[in-house]
């Protein structure tokens, strides 16, 4: 129904392209053109199509939560929790479709024949209310192009308008990102005090995972308690940086201060292969490969080592993350001005001292920046970790035993199928909103460094 | 010059040549890293492109099919009962077996290999009654056996081929009815329980339409986005918040989008989970920004003189940008699109959120379809005990990388080729 409604508004909306452009053409006989005569097409294109398509739009995403309200009124008087009630509805819903197997009381087909006869009506209205539109919008245009009113200004500000609108989409996709996550977080702090979880040092959610009924509250008390969480996650992503940041520096220096053409032409692409393969074949790697080899050579030192150690998952993590500090430390150190080095040489520096002395120090915020967003892409990071750290959230500062970190335990937490409502489902989104922060706040302070070190050398 | 200052200047050039020595090592354990990856991925996965097969003999009885018909038709055959020819073909490896024992024979084989008994007859309806030989899938543990990754000398209790199983399959190699082939089915079959049977076509349908659905989804939102910002903006304090907003969201991590697309397209808008469709417009939110980045940078690339020159000639602002800017920013564009949707090729955490990991044994034909995808799969094999899997991770991973390879190779052509070089 809706697609059909879609095709037939985008399909009148050619039409009148042409029809608009040929009316062009017959008003050229008489009185001169005001633009182009294609501009007579899509004004009238753009006038059928446009507000025919937004009121589709808004008509098909409030239409649904109108029928809810008008059916759930039935049920007001009988102090429903808000849960029953979407379960009332679920139900309902499922009926009218003809795909409920439970047990159907009257009041139910009642409902049932209720929505069937709200959503006819409401299919009827949006049919008629969308051809009035039509109608009226068109004639409205049509008679504009009788009055060969100026035709290129009004289609370039609509053009303009609809170029803003999908720049508006980024935005959009971050409040959506913070909404849907305070959305479930708040109602998980409904539950569990948001100092439970903050300062809690006990991480367990299967504790409360409960079929029916209410979870204990007395349990839930000491279920979330996420610091083990945010330990394991920047210890993980302290041990990749104690692996990124010396080789990617190095490297980065090297290419940039070191070496000829012939060798950055070729040794700078082949490193970023690093940062293009996928984290899951890292994890796989780290899994199948590194984690063995740890424990083997743990073993071997008479240490006692997990399989799935928090070293081979950071270690693994590091390597990933080398291009980013070694690409970026790159770009800043070619940036610092030539006359820098210049001065030093001339006072008979060597390179390298001229590298540590004065190319590094007038690098550093840009280099700093560099590893911030290598810290965040750390903390980020999700495969590796799932793959090859455990899922216990043990909180100890052993690189040999296992950790979890925030990405992995939403991970843990969602996979499979969830349950909406669920205090365990909702810390998973809970977790997310404290990793959305902490990887803002990295990444405000990065992009902030980086740009100002550009404008000072630019 | 007294000695003092030799040394001085000694120990300084030793520094030098140090340091030097430092960013050697550094560069070299970069590239060591990435050559010992490939070389282990390649190892291991190399074998998963090779199918073993077992020979043996059927005997296609009617009696035992439990075909009366004279001629009999495709339906007849399509009915008949296989079970016993089937388990014959399998016992007569070794007729002394007793009874109570056949399961060791049984389980040298896939446990599909009464279908493959019939498929061979359907395919050649008149092998009906004839004794022909036929190529069953041999079961994983026997791969192994066959692609030497599987140690012989451990304690018979801790194997899953027992000495019986080890002795038949040295006497089957010996006759040459064990056969090795190109892996076919790894590439047409999709997602199994068993790993002989186990193929990526599920999952690589799956990245595929995902990938299309982002790319729909993306491409011109990101496209508009970037003319308005980078052509139209007014400099104001909404344009750069628009802008800060971009930079930020390019650096969220993925699994944050895959929260969204739980809590926003399934739980609010009631998007069919497990599907490409959602899965695809989770990674379009993702990519939206690297593109929306490309194309800026492209657009800005295009120099002043081209604009100028339309707007001499009396184009208006959009004419000059829709007609001059924009197609000459396109190779840049596009290149810039290719590199970001190969990135979303590559991410799995997202995918995993939205219920992309849910077992999937047929082959998704339209993106609302359940499927999994590349990356999943790869995750999905590789937390399967069956050591048969190991292989066909390493492949679907050489897969994955083969794909990869693809795209960036497609971007730098685009980039190459097309792309006017300017000054």
């Amino acid at each position: 129904m809706n697609l059909i409604l879609v095709t037939f508004i985008i399909l009148l909306a050619f039409t009148s392209y042409y029809f608009g452009r040929k009316k062009a053409l017959v008003i050229q006989s008489s009185q001169r053109l005001t633009a182009l005569p294609k501009f007579y097409g899509y004004y009238l294109a753009a006038w059928c199509a446009a507000p025919a398509l937004i009121i589709f739009a808004l008509w098909s995403v409030f239409e649904p939560s109108i029928v809810k309200t008008f059916i759930l009124q039935d049920y007001t008087d009988q102090n429903l929790t808000k849960n029953e009630l979407q379960l009332i509805y679920t139900k309902v819903k499922a009926l009218a479709a003809g795909t409920y197997t439970g047990n159907i009381t009257n009041f139910l087909d009642e409902s049932a024949n209720k929505y069937i006869q709200l959503k006819g009506i409401a299919n009827s209205a949006k049919v008629a209310i969308i051809l009035a539109i039509l109608i009226f919008s068109l004639s409205f245009a049509y008679r504009s192009v009788q009055k060969n009113d100026r035709m290129r200004e009004p289609v370039e500000i609509f053009l303009k308008w609809v170029l803003f609108v999908a720049s508006l989409g980024a935005v959009l996709v971050t409040i959506g990102i913070v909404f849907s996550l305070l959305f479930e977080a708040i109602r998980f702090f409904q539950a569990v005090k948001i100092f439970d979880f903050i300062f809690g040092t006990h991480w367990y959610p299967a504790k409360t995972f409960v079929r029916d009924g209410q979870p204990d509250p007395e349990l839930m008390k000491d279920a979330f308690g996420a610091v083990p969480l945010f330990a394991g996650t920047f210890f993980i992503a302290f041990i990749a940086m104690c692996v990124a940041i010396p080789i990617g520096l190095l490297s980065g220096i090297y290419l940039s201060e070191y070496a000829g053409r012939g060798v950055r032409k070729y040794a700078k692409p082949i490193i970023e292969i690093l940062a293009g393969i996928p984290t899951v074949v890292y994890g796989f790697f780290a899994a199948l490969t590194v984690g063995p080899f740890v424990k083997e050579i743990g073993n071997a030192m008479g240490l006692e080592v997990s399989a799935e150690s928090a070293l081979a998952a950071g270690a693994v993590m590091g390597v990933m993350i080398i291009p980013f500090i070694s690409s970026l430390s790159d770009d800043v150190m070619t940036a610092v001005p030539q006359n820098l080095r210049d001065g030093s040489y001339a006072m008979g520096a060597t390179k390298s001292e001229t590298v540590k002395k004065i190319i590094f120090p007038a690098a550093l915020p840009g280099i700093v920046g560099s590893i911030l967003l290598a810290v965040s892409r750390a903390v980020g990071e999700t495969m590796i970790v799932v793959m090859a750290s455990g899922l216990a959230a043990n909180l100890t500062m052993n690189p040999l035993e296992s950790t979890s970190t925030i990405t992995a335990q939403i991970v843990v937490i969602l996979i499979g199928d969830q349950q909406f409502g669920d205090p365990k489902t909702q810390s998973a989104f809970a977790l997310g909103i404290s990793l959305f922060i902490v990887t803002l706040f990295l990444n405000v302070i990065a992009l902030s460094v980086v740009k100002k070190y550009r404008e000072k050398y630019e | 010059m007294n000695s003092f200052k030799k040394n001085l200047l000694k120990k300084r050039y030793n520094a030098e040549r140090r340091f030097q020595w430092y960013g050697k090592i550094a560069i070299g354990l970069a590239l060591s890293f990435l050559a010992v990856f490939m070389f282990q991925i390649f190892s291991k996965g190399y074998s998963a492109f090779q199918k073993t097969w077992i020979v043996t003999e059927v005997h296609y009885d009617k009696e035992l099919l439990l075909i009366d018909a004279e001629s009999p038709s495709k339906d007849d055959l399509e009915n008949a009962d296989y079970y016993d020819v089937a388990y014959k073909a399998m016992t007569s490896l070794d007729p002394g077996l007793p009874e109570e024992e056949d399961r060791q024979l049984i389980q040298m084989v896939s446990y599909k290999y009464e279908a493959e008994v019939k498929d061979l007859l359907l395919k050649n309806p008149d092998y009906l009654g004839k004794i022909v030989p036929i190529k069953l899938t041999a079961s994983d543990d026997v791969d192994q056996v066959h692609k030497g990754n599987y140690p012989r000398d451990i304690p018979e209790e801790n194997r899953r081929v027992n000495d019986y199983q080890l002795q038949i399959y040295d006497m089957l190699n010996e006759r040459g009815d064990i056969l090795s082939e190109f892996n076919i089915s790894f590439f047409t079959s999709p997602d199994s329980r068993e790993a002989e049977l186990a193929g990526i076509a599920s999952s690589f349908m799956g990245t595929v339409f995902s990938i299309l659905v982002c790319l729909a989804f993306s491409f011109p939102v990101a496209v508009l986005a970037a003319i308005y910002l980078e052509e139209f903006a007014p400099k104001n304090k909404f344009t750069d918040f628009i802008e800060v907003n971009i930079n930020n969201l390019a650096a969220v991590p993925s699994i944050v989008f895959g929260l969204l697309g739980l809590g926003v397209l399934l739980a609010v808008f009631n998007l069919p989970r497990s599907t490409p469709l959602v899965g695809g417009i989770t990674l379009s939110l993702m990519t939206l920004p690297t593109i929306i980045i490309a194309a800026r940078a492209s657009l800005k690339a295009v120099p002043p003189s081209i604009r100028e020159a339309a707007l001499a000639m009396g184009a208006s602002n959009m004419q000059t940008t829709m007609h001059h800017t924009v197609p000459l920013s396109m190779p840049g564009t596009l290149s810039g699109t290719i590199i970001g949707l190969a990135q979303a090729l590559g991410e799995t955490a997202p995918l995993i959120l939205i219920g992309m990991v849910a077992f999937v044994n047929t082959i998704p034909g339209t993106p609302v379809d359940p499927a999994a995808s590349l990356p999943v799969q790869i995750y999905i094999w590789s937390e399967s005990a069956e050591r048969g899997f190991v292989e066909k991770v390493s492949a679907c991973i050489m897969v994955l990388l083969a794909f990869l390879i693809l795209m960036n190779l497609a971007a730098q052509i685009v980039r190459h080729k097309f792309e006017k070089k300017w000054s």
